[in-house]
């Protein structure tokens, strides 16, 4: 039987952007810089982590119901974004522009989208008993699945890079302009949200209809049209992760979407379901955790488990939470009442 | 002829049945289609195993597949020269049978409290953390072979004679998978056998009374998580059983064999024939794992002879259709294809 | 007359607001003990406690002479205390006599094995809880329905099942909370007889109801909660007349 094997730094970061960060051959015992890499690209992923994650808690806050098929919806964001980017940068036009474009486009499709699978696949089952949205869903997410391998076929695509690709230094840690930008602006795009559920007239028939359907009925809140909005606010959020995805690992696929799905729900989770706040930092402590546990699984262990179990992280967190803190850490209880 | 010997001669009727069908079925469409028999059945085995969590209790479990992961990677280990162990299987089958319901327990008893949707996803991260480690546990010690798989597994014996290998009976070549077929049709009435029996008794009504009102089942002196923690294991310990029946049936495993999509079909199997009733779930299996064969052999065809050409990859349509499928059945058919007579009451409304 | 319940110091607060405050009663073996008060008081949520489906914050209650164990509702249950729910919970989807038999699930043993193998104890058990159940519905008077799926029972038949249910676990004392509501007045006349023959057959009774003429006719003793404290407790008669209990009804 083979000896155990030291793990090379190399191997730890695994997507291609990350390669491009300091630590080949570096020494053995974790520095300043490492740690503060792994915090970056952490927080990136992060980032996008919350924003699918918001997701699935405005959904669930409302309906108390995890929309399975979000995750797909990211995916098919991605892949439409980078479809009409491709077009739109082959005919010449400039790339903020073409950028623009396709966000716009990635997010129309992802709204349509959420819309449709709320009124086919959850409206007609919100008296059902819980199981039927939830297999609805998985039937949701197969389809899109299915479909997005006929439209795009089965390969890695790599995405035109249309964001700046310099990098700076802090303390001996490469952050790069993509990572700014996508740090930029999924904290933006949180902060509208916030105000748009906080401050708007939309936000408040939001959270009386969260608080009660019936009762924010009576008073004159069409019930089914805000459920509706919550969706379509909720796909365009996840439009804009799905483009942040792709650019930040330069790569899109028909199965990004399961795997980053289920992750984002873990955030939401780990924060707290149907809590806004807790979707950001649940989304954001889940990136770092990963990108800390992939950087030092190694040494932990001594060489025994290597970065390629990083994925195995989201999933031991979100056990681990829902056995000692089902309510997430900003949430209210989740486990059955009375 | 009265209701007893009716139901006796019923009974020796579905024997002759099942025993004559590999032969008819081989004669005709040839070992291929036997080899699609032995398959249907352990789908019939895991569906049965998977509706008691899913249809009896109630529970939603998405990670099903990882359990009957676990026993076929016992078979594998302990019948292979990956460790050059070579166990007999009615060693191993009761062995993964335990192992795999102690996984179940594992799992089962910090998350049962949750409710439904969260166990959905705990099981789902379940059977993902499972892939993960079977594919990687090949460093530093090579345990699984990582996503190589294991191979020459040894194939399961009776009475000292592989079942791979073909025997002569009264002058009739009973082929491999022939053998199979039949060691698989006998574990699958023992497990219908096993649900019917456990359906009717004071356990499977505390398990509807659970799926039914939880809170009620409580003040009725259930202890409601012991009683679920029961289904889950139950479950998982049929689907390890399964498992170690697939590793010496196909004498091969791999990571791959254990996907999500595996768990949801052998859901589907459930859901579509109908939750909780045990001839709706063989219904379901025998539907999910004939049905995608015809359309392996036809979808291409069919096709190429009504466009000209392959429009659609018969693969990707046949799990479009799945998922349509799961869609429509929730939306118009909540209960299955088949479902238990109490369903169909439900249904119908008063 | 020996005390079969004893509520020592129950407390309950959910978020800040306190529901019960240290309420404290005792409920003698063989009696019928009414528990009223205006909405809100907090009837339901001491039932909750008493039944363990509500963790409690501060006391304790000793059951037929041991503490009894608050928190768990099986463990409640097979201790000797059956209840109801005010807004009946039924197995909708099974039949009335199962919904009884599955009353008997704490008093009977077999598991796995027995229930596959068959043995004759196991079959045996399963011909006694089916006798059981079917004479506790002819006890309740719905016979009849015993093969209709409980979803589809009238609803003052579904309250009578839900008893039947309850009694199938052989308790010692039988709670109901609110088993009058929304019945007529025929209803609620067979309902008195049923809890008086009850009684009568050895099992105490605790009561919680809004129908204060049904509570007085019925009850031998009546505690009485204002917002989650005992402002009285005593016979019928006395409580009737309790100016702080006319209060609390009428009051503010």
């Amino acid at each position: 039987m083979p000896l155990p094997v030291t793990i090379e730094r190399s191997e730890r970061i695994r997507h291609p952007l990350r390669e491009e960060g300091p630590g080949g051959g570096g020494p053995i015992i974790a520095s300043v810089d490492i740690f503060l890499q792994q915090l970056i690209n952490g927080l990136t992923l992060g980032s996008i982590y919350a924003l699918v994650a918001l997701g699935y808690t405005m959904v669930y806050g409302i309906l108390g119901l995890i929309n399975f098929a979000h995750g797909e919806v990211v995916m098919i964001g991605a892949l439409t974004a980078l479809a009409v980017a491709k077009m739109l940068a082959a005919a010449g036009l400039p790339a903020p522009l073409v950028l623009l474009l396709a966000l716009a486009a990635a997010a129309l499709v992802c709204m349509a989208l959420g819309a449709t699978i709320e009124r086919v696949a959850y409206r007609p089952l919100r008296n059902a008993p819980r199981l039927a949205p939830l297999i609805t869903a998985i039937g949701v997410s197969i389809v899109l699945q299915q479909v997005a391998m006929l439209v795009w076929g089965r390969n890695y695509h790599s995405v035109p890079q249309l964001l700046p690709a310099g990098s700076h230094e802090i303390l001996g840690a490469q952050i790069t302009e993509v990572q700014l930008i996508i740090m930029a602006t999924a904290a933006l795009t949180m902060l509208g949200l916030m105000q748009l559920v906080n401050r708007t007239k939309l936000g408040r028939a939001m959270r009386a209809t969260a608080e009660s359907p019936a009762i924010a009925a009576l008073m004159g809140v069409d019930a089914n049209r805000i459920i509706m909005l919550t969706f379509v606010i909720g796909s365009a959020l996840g439009a804009l992760a799905g483009v942040m995805v792709s650019a930040n690992y330069g790569i899109a696929h028909y199965h990004m979407g399961f795997l980053l799905g289920l992750k984002a729900f873990t955030a939401a989770v780990l924060g707290g379901i149907g809590n806004l706040g807790g979707a950001m930092v649940g989304g954001l402590l889940l990136g770092v955790i990963e990108a800390l546990g992939a950087g030092y699984i190694g040494d932990l262990t001594g060489g025994v488990l290597g970065s390629n179990y990083q994925d195995v992280f989201a999933f031991f967190v979100l056990i681990v939470v829902l056995i000692f803190r089902p309510s997430g850490l900003m949430g209210e209880k989740v486990a059955e009442r009375a | 002829m009265n209701p007893r010997h009716r139901a006796f001669v019923g009974t020796a009727l579905i024997a002759v049945a099942l025993a004559m069908l590999p032969l008819v079925v081989g004669g005709a469409l040839g070992n291929t289609w036997v080899r699609v028999l032995d398959y249907a059945l352990l789908y019939i085995i895991l569906a049965l195993g998977l509706n008691i969590v899913v249809g009896f209790a109630g529970l939603l479990d998405l990670g099903y597949i990882a359990f009957y992961a676990v026993g076929a990677y016992l078979y594998a280990l302990l019948a292979s020269p990956h460790f050059g162990l070579h166990w007999p299987a009615w060693a191993i089958l009761p062995l993964g049978a335990l192992v795999a319901g102690f996984f179940g327990v594992l799992l089962g008893a910090p998350t049962l409290r949750l409710r439904g949707d969260y166990l959905a996803i705990v099981t789902l991260g379940f059977g993902e953390i499972i892939r993960i480690f079977l594919n990687n546990l090949n460093t530093p010690v090579n345990i699984t072979n990582g996503p190589q798989g294991i191979a020459r597994i040894d194939p399961i014996s009776v009475a000292g004679h592989p079942l791979s290998k073909p025997i002569e009976v009264f002058g009739v070549t009973l082929s491999g998978v022939m053998l199979y077929y039949y060691l698989f049709v006998l574990l699958a009435i023992a497990i219908v056998f096993v649900g019917i029996r456990l359906q009717d008794s004071r356990i499977g009504r505390a398990w509807v009374a659970i799926r039914e009102d939880e809170i009620a089942a409580k003040a009725c002196g259930i202890d409601t998580r012991n009683v679920k923690l029961l289904a889950f294991a139950m479950g998982a310990s049929f689907g390890g059983v399964a498992g170690g029946l697939f590793a010496g049936f196909q004498e091969f495993v791999s990571p791959e064999s254990f996907g999500l999509l595996e768990s949801v079909m052998v859901l589907c199997m459930v859901v579509l024939g109908g939750m909780g009733h045990i001839p709706g779930v063989i219904l379901g299996g025998l539907l999910l794992t004939l049905l995608p064969e015809a359309f392996r052999y036809g979808a291409g065809p069919v096709q190429q002879a009504l466009f000209g050409k392959v429009l659609l990859d018969p693969e990707s349509l046949r799990m479009l259709l799945f998922g349509i499928a799961l869609i429509l059945v929730m939306l118009y058919r909540p209960a299955g294809l088949w479902p238990e007579a109490r369903h169909r009451r439900e249904l119908s409304g008063k | 007359m020996s005390v079969l319940l004893e509520a020592r110091n129950i407390g309950k607060s959910f978020g800040g607001v306190q529901a019960l405050k240290d309420v404290s009663l005792a409920i003698a073996a063989g009696e019928i003990y009414g528990l009223i008060g205006p909405n809100g008081a907090g009837k339901t949520t001491f039932f909750n406690v008493l039944t363990g489906l509500y963790p409690k914050d501060g006391g304790e209650v000793i059951f037929n002479g041991a503490p009894l164990p608050l928190g768990s509702p099986h463990e409640v249950t097979r201790a000797g205390i059956a209840r109801t729910f005010q807004n009946i919970r039924l197995f909708a989807n099974m039949t009335a006599l199962e919904n009884v038999m599955v009353g008997r699930h704490a008093r009977t043993k077999v598991g796995v094995g027995g229930a596959v193998l068959r043995f004759s104890r196991a079959r045996e058990e399963e011909a006694a809880i089916r006798r059981r159940a079917g004479e506790l519905l002819y006890y309740v008077g719905i016979a009849d329905h015993a093969r209709k799926l409980a979803r589809n029972l009238p609803y003052g038949d579904q309250r009578r099942l839900e008893i039947a249910r309850a009694l199938a676990t052989e308790p010692k004392l039988l709670a109901l909370d609110e088993p009058a509501a929304g019945m007529n007045a025929t209803e609620t006349a067979e309902l008195k007889t049923l809890i008086e023959g009850i009684r009568a057959d050895g099992v105490t009774v605790l009561l919680i109801e809004h129908d204060v003429k049904l509570v007085m006719g019925l009850c031998d003793r009546v505690a009485v909660l204002d917002y989650g404290e005992k402002i009285a407790e005593d016979v019928a008669d006395v409580v009737k007349r309790d100016p702080k209990v006319i209060e609390a009804y009428l009051g503010a």
